[in-house]
């Protein structure tokens, strides 16, 4: 028994064991093998992730649904919980801080804000966890994982039409009219989406080599939330504070956050007038979605091949 | 055995290659001793020096381990607990990266299972469909084997069970599912991790069944199993990892032989290959608690 415990692995392991390794990589590239696990080309990794797109679709709505699924109410709270949260904003900003004066149809300017606001701010939340806090499903199956942050970011924006369709009620009721400029709506979701899936993707490779960076994401974004003027206007608050540096106002403007939210407030409420945008607004809202969407997405896959160690 | 290797190569097609293949784990937060909060921030500000320092463990898990799998092979892994068999599917299936050598595959390698993509608070019909999307079958082809899934699984028959969520099912109702969707796709490299201890006797009968199936689509299967005889049913070949090392590799028999001689499990009785006789996956009790016995520490120096 002892005598063959003895023998060491070499002897009795199979062909190729005289060259260490240049062998067993002839015999590999004799027969065209390819290298388990290896990070693909960029063009590849697009049109595997195109592969996916049912899956991601898939499990985005998964995932939307499998949330309410215990509750009473079931799917109710999809669109109940923005309205609460609308409405504890607007008792905290509009009514005890008093925010709301001098800007015209507050209501529909702060629950805008704020349904616009959480969806870039769950995902980029999703996001951070997307790699990290799905290890299992990582070690598990083969997917380019561009696929997780993606499909998180897709299904806080089904999340987001199911708020936007409480918004045009709200809208509605609160007296602002229908109107053609409703249609911008749309190039605004689909530039906010590129942003925030890109954002997403960023913040998943970041939180799959630290995971503690889920822990401080809330504080980042809670501070980014108050200078993005999702409670009140920015313009109005600038107007205020004429003694700060004048650089100040700008870049408030610009990130993209305040632009995306300013340009839906104007694409939806006929009291909000393009003068309260800052100029070159589409410009700035396309560069930031492409910015994100095409560097965040080459950023991820450079990592590709280490998720899932640990 | 290794003339027995070498023909093979003559007549059959590499479709797995193992190159010197190290496999380490690192774990975070097990700093003993000092204070961890601090070592935890020694450990961010001095990256690499720091690691041993502070907290971070390596665990070589797989040690130098080459080999190459041919085409038609059944290959079965066996080696005690924690010997690094299923961290070794993993990389071959490249889930997990390797620290140092090469592991070169025909295709894509995939990991039969699908637990973790499934939701338990979905209907088992949605999960049908998103473990299916999961592991890369088109929309069309999950709607095409959605019924045979569910017959295979024997989920409705006991009512129309499939159309309530995961989380009613009894926990064997849940396994029969995740299989039956897990073999529903055909692989060109399969690697199965001890599947075939789900459910009750019928129902195991049946997924052996399967993967002899799937063995026949498939170019080759890696089989991980504390199961003797499933290994001796199924596999022509076994590997044989011991402490991350690959001990031996050869045929079943000669290798089972010495490792249950190894683990002193039925050591004296030489048994001869018990051909598939009693068909009755019989679930042979698994040697528990094998790592304690004797040879291990003690008698068996280990290359190293």
């Amino acid at each position: 028994m002892s005598q063959v415990l003895h023998t060491p692995p070499p002897t009795t392991s199979a062909p190729a064991k005289t060259g260490t390794g240049t062998d067993l990589r002839a015999l590999a590239a004799r027969h065209g093998l390819s290298v388990s696990g290896a990070r693909p080309s960029l063009p590849e990794y697009v049109r595997q992730l195109w592969a996916r797109r049912h899956f991601i679709t898939a499990f985005a709505t998964a995932k939307l649904t499998a949330q309410y699924s215990q509750a009473k109410l079931g799917q109710l709270w999809q669109v109940m919980n923005p309205l609460l949260n609308a409405a504890v904003y607007y008792f905290i900003f509009g009514v005890l801080l008093g925010t709301k004066h001098g800007v015209p149809d507050y209501v529909p300017f702060l629950v805008t804000g704020v349904f616009v606001w959480t969806f870039t701010q769950s995902s980029i939340m999703a996001g951070t966890r997307a790699i990290s806090g799905n290890l299992g499903l990582v070690r598990a199956l083969h997917f380019p994982r561009a696929a997780l942050p993606i499909s998180f970011a897709l299904q806080q924006l089904q999340q987001l039409l199911f708020s936007m369709a409480a918004l045009v009620v709200i809208l509605l009721c609160f007296g602002v009219p229908v109107a053609a400029s409703w249609l911008l709506a749309v190039p605004v979701l689909v530039l906010q989406f590129t942003f925030n899936a890109g954002v997403a993707m960023i913040m998943a490779r970041m939180g799959a080599r630290t995971p503690d960076i889920a822990q401080l994401m809330p504080f980042v974004l809670r501070t980014w939330m108050y200078v993005s003027g999702v409670m009140w206007s920015l313009d109005r608050v600038l107007a205020d504070h004429r003694d700060l540096p004048s650089w100040v106002g700008p870049v408030l403007q610009a990130n993209p956050a305040a632009v995306y939210i300013d340009l839906m407030r104007f694409a939806l409420i006929d009291s909000f007038h393009a003068n309260q945008l800052p100029t070159h607004v589409w410009l700035i809202a396309t560069g930031w979605a492409l910015l994100a969407g095409v560097g965040g997405f080459i950023y991820f896959w450079k990592a590709e091949e280490t998720y899932g160690r640990g | 055995m290794a003339e027995n290797d070498k023909n093979a190569q003559n007549t059959q097609i590499p479709t797995v290659i193992a190159d010197t293949v190290d496999i380490v784990y690192r774990v975070n937060g097990t700093g003993g001793g000092r204070g961890s909060a601090t070592a935890a921030l020694n450990r961010i500000l001095r990256r690499k020096q720091a690691e041993q320092a502070a907290g971070v463990r390596k665990v070589h898990a797989v040690k130098k381990v080459s080999f190459v799998a041919y085409r038609g092979e059944a290959i079965g892994l066996i080696g005690t607990n924690g010997s690094g068999k299923s961290t070794l599917l993993k990389a071959v299936a490249g889930l997990l990266p390797v620290e140092n050598g090469r592991i070169y595959t025909d295709g894509q390698p995939s990991l039969l299972g699908v637990n973790a993509a499934l939701m338990n608070d979905l209907t088992g019909e949605r999960n049908v469909h998103l473990g299916g999307l999961a592991m890369g079958m088109s929309r069309e082809q999950v709607r095409e084997r959605y019924q045979e899934i569910v017959d295979f699984s024997g989920i409705n028959e006991k009512g129309d069970f499939i159309t309530l969520p995961m989380r009613t099912y009894s926990s064997g109702m849940a396994a029969r599912l995740r299989f039956s969707i897990a073999a529903a796709k055909d692989h060109d490299v399969l690697l199965i991790d001890e599947a075939l201890a789900t459910g009750d006797r019928s129902f195991q009968k049946r997924s052996e069944a399967r993967i002899r199936e799937l063995r026949k689509h498939a170019g080759t299967v890696f089989l991980v199993s504390h199961n003797n005889k499933s290994i001796r049913d199924t596999c022509d070949r076994v590997l044989w990892l011991e402490r991350g090392e690959l001990r031996m590799d050869g045929p079943t028999d000669e290798v089972l032989k010495e490792y249950e001689a190894f683990t002193g499990d039925k050591a004296p009785k030489p048994k001869p290959k018990p051909k598939p006789a009693a068909k009755a996956p019989t679930p042979t009790p698994r040697p528990p608690n094998q790592p304690q016995t004797e040879p291990n520490d003690t008698k068996v120096p280990l290359p190293s």
